[in-house]
C-alpha cells in the first residue's frame, strides 16, 4: 500500500468515480461529482442531510444507477457488473435493516446465505460477530426485543458476515450512544487493519477526523472539499471562539477591540461573535484580558473545535442546511412517477 | 480490469441459472416462515375470520340461501369451496404488507446490494405464502368436516380441488406483491387492498347462487376469477361437470401469473 493516498494508488483502487450524476425530479442529488478510494483505507463523506451522500453510497452498493458518470468497483462497473460487485461489497444503509422476527444469529445467518458465503463457514461467522459486537447474550432472540443500539450494531454485524473487500457505512454511528459509537469505531479500525476498504458517510467532523484517511465535503450534489479532517480543521483555524454579547452596542464595540488583537475578522450571527483561531486559548485569554479592561465582558463565551456546520459555512458561505428539499424530491420520485 | 483483492473474503459459491434461483429464493421464504412461526398472531388472525365467516355463513344464512339452491345440494356442501377461496383471496393482503414493510425498514435495499437473483425477494414472499395457505386451507377443510361438510368425490379429486385453490392463492400473492411495491407503504397497501378485494369475494358466487343477485351483477357475478376457482373447487369435491370449471379457473390462473410475475420483478427493481 503506497503511503501518499490514492492519487498514488490508483492502479488498484477500491472505488473510482468519475463525474457521477443523479437526480430525482428537479434535484440534482449528485451534480457530477469525481473521487477515488484507494484500499485498505477509510474514506468519508462528510455533509449535511440531503448533501447527496446517501446516493452516492447507494450508487456504489449498486442499489440506485446513475444518470451519468462512471463508478467502478474494485475494477468492476456499478452498473454493467453489478452483480460482480455486490459479490464484493458489504452494505449498512441509513436504517438499521435486520428482520425483527428472526433472531440476531438467524438475522446474520440469512445475509450469509444472500452473499453465497459457503453454508459450513456461515455458523462460525455468525458466531464471531456476535462476540465481536457484544450480541451473544441477546444471540437467540427475536431481533423485536433488542434496544435501538442492539440492532444497530447488529445491522453493521449483518454488512460482514461475508468479511466484504469494500463495506459501505450510510450514517452508522447515528442513534448509538457513546460507548457504542466508539465500539463500532474500533471495529471498523479492526476491519481496515485486515486490509477493508470503508466508505462511511456522517455528518459528523468528529467522526470523520477519528476515522477517515481522506474525506470529501459535500453539499447539494457537489464535492465542495477534500483532504483530510485536520486539513480541514487547519484551514479553519484549528480552533473556534465563541462569544454571545449582551445587546447591540456591545457588538460593535467588542468586535473593534478583538478584530486589531486577532488580526483576522471576526464573524457575526446575531449577538453571537465567532472567531476561528490557529492559536483559541491564547488568543481567547487576550481576548477576554482586553473586553475586561474596556468594561464590555461576554455573556458567554467558549472555546471549541470547529465542528461541520464551521466547516461549511467557511466553504460554502451558508450554514449547513437541514435540507430536506433533495430527501423530499427523492421521496416524491420514488412515489410518483414510477420509473 | 479486475484489481488484486488485498482483503479476505470467506470462501463463497458461485451459483448460477435454476440452481441460484432456488438457493436464493429458499432463503428468503425460510425468513418469512420463520415470522409465521415466531408471530403466531399471524397465523391465528387469517384463520379466525374465515372460521367467523363458515359459522355465519353455515347457520346464519344458510337456512335462507338453502332455499335457492337446486335440491339435494346442501349448503354446507355449497359453501366450504367458497370460504377456502375467500380464505386465500384475503391471505394474499399478507404480501402487500410485508413487502411494502420490508422496502420501509431498509430490507430490500439490503437485499438489492447482495448478490441475490431479482425474483427472489418475491418467490420468497409468495413462496411462503403458498406453504400458509396449504395450511390454512386443510385447517378450513377441517372446520368444515366439523359443520357438517362431506365430499361427495373422491380423495384425489379433493386434493385437486384444495391444489387449485393454492395455486390461486399463489397468482394472487404476486398481484398484491406488486401492489405493496407500488405503494410502497404497509398501511397504504393494506388501505388499498380491500376496495379490490372486496367486490371479488362478495359479488361473487362464493356464498350464493348468482341467481339471487340482481341482474346488472349476474354478468360480473359468473365470470370473474374467484367464482371460476370457486365454481371448480365445487365440482371437484361435490361432482357433476368439472373439466370444463377447472380449465377455465387454470387459465385465469396462468393469466394472472403470466402478467404478475415480470411486472412484480420490474415494480420490484424500480421501487428502490
Amino acid at each position: 500500500m503506497p503511503e501518499g493516498g490514492w492519487d498514488d494508488a490508483v492502479m488498484d483502487a477500491a472505488v473510482k468515480v468519475e463525474g457521477l450524476s443523479k437526480r430525482f425530479g428537479d434535484v440534482h442529488a449528485l451534480d457530477g461529482i469525481d473521487f477515488g478510494i484507494a484500499q485498505g483505507t477509510i474514506f468519508g463523506l462528510l455533509g449535511p442531510n440531503g448533501a447527496g451522500k446517501t446516493t452516492a453510497v447507494r450508487i456504489l452498493a449498486t442499489v440506485l444507477k446513475p444518470d451519468a458518470g462512471h463508478a467502478e468497483v474494485l475494477g468492476h462497473d456499478v452498473v454493467h457488473d453489478a452483480e460482480s460487485v455486490r459479490m464484493l461489497i458489504g452494505l449498512a444503509g441509513q436504517y438499521a435493516a435486520v428482520d425483527p422476527n428472526l433472531t440476531g444469529r438467524e438475522n446474520l445467518a440469512l445475509m450469509g446465505k444472500l452473499a453465497q458465503v459457503e453454508p459450513s463457514a456461515i455458523g462460525p461467522r455468525a458466531a464471531e460477530l456476535l462476540q465481536q459486537f457484544d450480541l451473544m447474550d441477546a444471540a437467540d432472540r427475536p431481533v423485536r426485543t433488542y434496544s435501538g443500539g442492539m440492532r444497530r450494531r447488529l445491522d453493521v454485524a449483518a454488512s460482514l458476515v461475508q468479511k466484504p473487500p469494500v463495506l459501505f457505512l450510510d450514517e452508522p454511528t447515528t442513534g448509538l450512544d457513546l460507548q457504542s459509537r466508539h465500539e463500532l469505531w474500533r471495529a471498523i479500525r479492526t476491519l481496515v487493519d485486515e486490509g477493508t476498504t470503508v466508505i462511511l458517510t456522517t455528518q459528523y467532523l468528529e467522526e470523520a477526523d477519528q476515522l477517515a484517511h481522506r474525506l470529501v465535503v459535500v453539499d447539494r450534489g457537489a464535492i465542495i472539499a477534500e483532504g483530510t479532517a485536520r486539513q480541514l480543521k487547519d484551514r479553519l483555524g484549528g480552533t473556534v471562539i465563541e462569544m454571545t454579547m449582551a445587546g447591540e452596542d456591545d457588538i460593535a464595540r467588542a468586535i473593534s477591540l478583538v478584530e486589531p488583537i486577532a488580526g483576522a475578522k471576526v464573524e457575526r450571527d446575531g449577538l453571537l461573535l465567532r472567531l476561528p483561531s490557529p492559536d483559541g486559548s491564547h488568543l481567547l485569554a487576550q481576548v477576554i484580558r482586553r473586553l475586561d479592561e474596556e468594561g464590555v465582558l461576554p455573556a458567554t463565551v467558549s472555546l471549541r473545535e470547529p465542528s461541520l456546520d464551521d466547516v461549511f459555512l467557511s466553504l460554502t458561505g451558508h450554514v449547513a442546511e437541514d435540507a430536506t428539499a433533495a430527501e423530499g424530491a427523492q421521496e416524491r420520485a420514488k412515489g410518483g412517477d414510477g420509473r | 480490469m479486475t484489481v488484486e483483492v488485498a482483503a479476505a473474503r470467506l470462501p463463497t459459491i458461485r451459483r448460477s441459472g435454476l440452481s441460484k434461483e432456488f438457493h436464493d429464493g429458499t432463503a428468503m421464504m425460510g425468513r418469512n416462515l420463520i415470522a409465521y412461526k415466531r408471530v403466531p398472531q399471524l397465523l391465528v388472525f387469517s384463520t379466525i375470520q374465515p372460521i367467523i365467516f363458515v359459522l355465519m355463513f353455515r347457520y346464519v344464512f344458510g337456512g335462507v340461501v338453502q332455499k335457492s339452491l337446486p335440491p339435494g345440494v346442501e349448503y354446507v356442501n355449497f359453501l366450504m369451496p367458497g370460504i377456502w377461496v375467500q380464505t386465500v383471496v384475503f391471505g394474499a393482503i399478507a404480501a402487500a404488507i410485508g413487502l411494502a414493510t420490508d422496502l420501509k425498514s431498509g430490507m430490500l435495499e439490503r437485499f438489492a446490494s447482495l448478490p441475490v437473483t431479482r425474483s427472489a425477494v418475491l418467490v420468497g414472499r409468495t413462496g411462503a405464502d403458498l406453504i400458509r395457505n396449504v395450511f390454512v386451507v386443510i385447517l378450513m377443510l377441517a372446520v368444515g368436516m366439523i359443520v357438517g361438510f362431506r365430499v361427495g368425490t373422491n380423495v384425489i379429486a379433493l386434493i385437486a380441488a384444495m391444489a387449485l385453490v393454492a395455486l390461486f392463492g399463489f397468482a394472487l400473492s404476486w398481484i398484491f406483491a406488486t401492489l405493496g411495491l407500488a405503494v410502497k407503504d404497509p398501511e397504504t397497501a393494506q388501505a388499498a387492498a380491500f376496495p379490490v378485494l372486496a367486490p371479488l369475494v362478495f359479488a361473487s358466487i362464493a356464498f350464493v347462487p348468482a341467481n339471487q343477485m340482481p341482474g346488472w351483477l349476474q354478468p360480473w357475478a359468473n365470470n370473474q376469477p374467484v367464482s371460476a376457482v370457486v365454481l371448480a373447487a365445487r365440482a371437484l369435491v361435490n361432482g357433476g361437470p368439472t373439466a370444463h370449471y377447472v380449465i377455465q379457473a387454470l387459465i385465469w390462473c396462468a393469466a394472472v401469473l403470466l402478467i404478475f410475475v415480470p411486472l412484480g420483478v420490474r415494480t420490484y427493481r424500480r421501487a428502490l
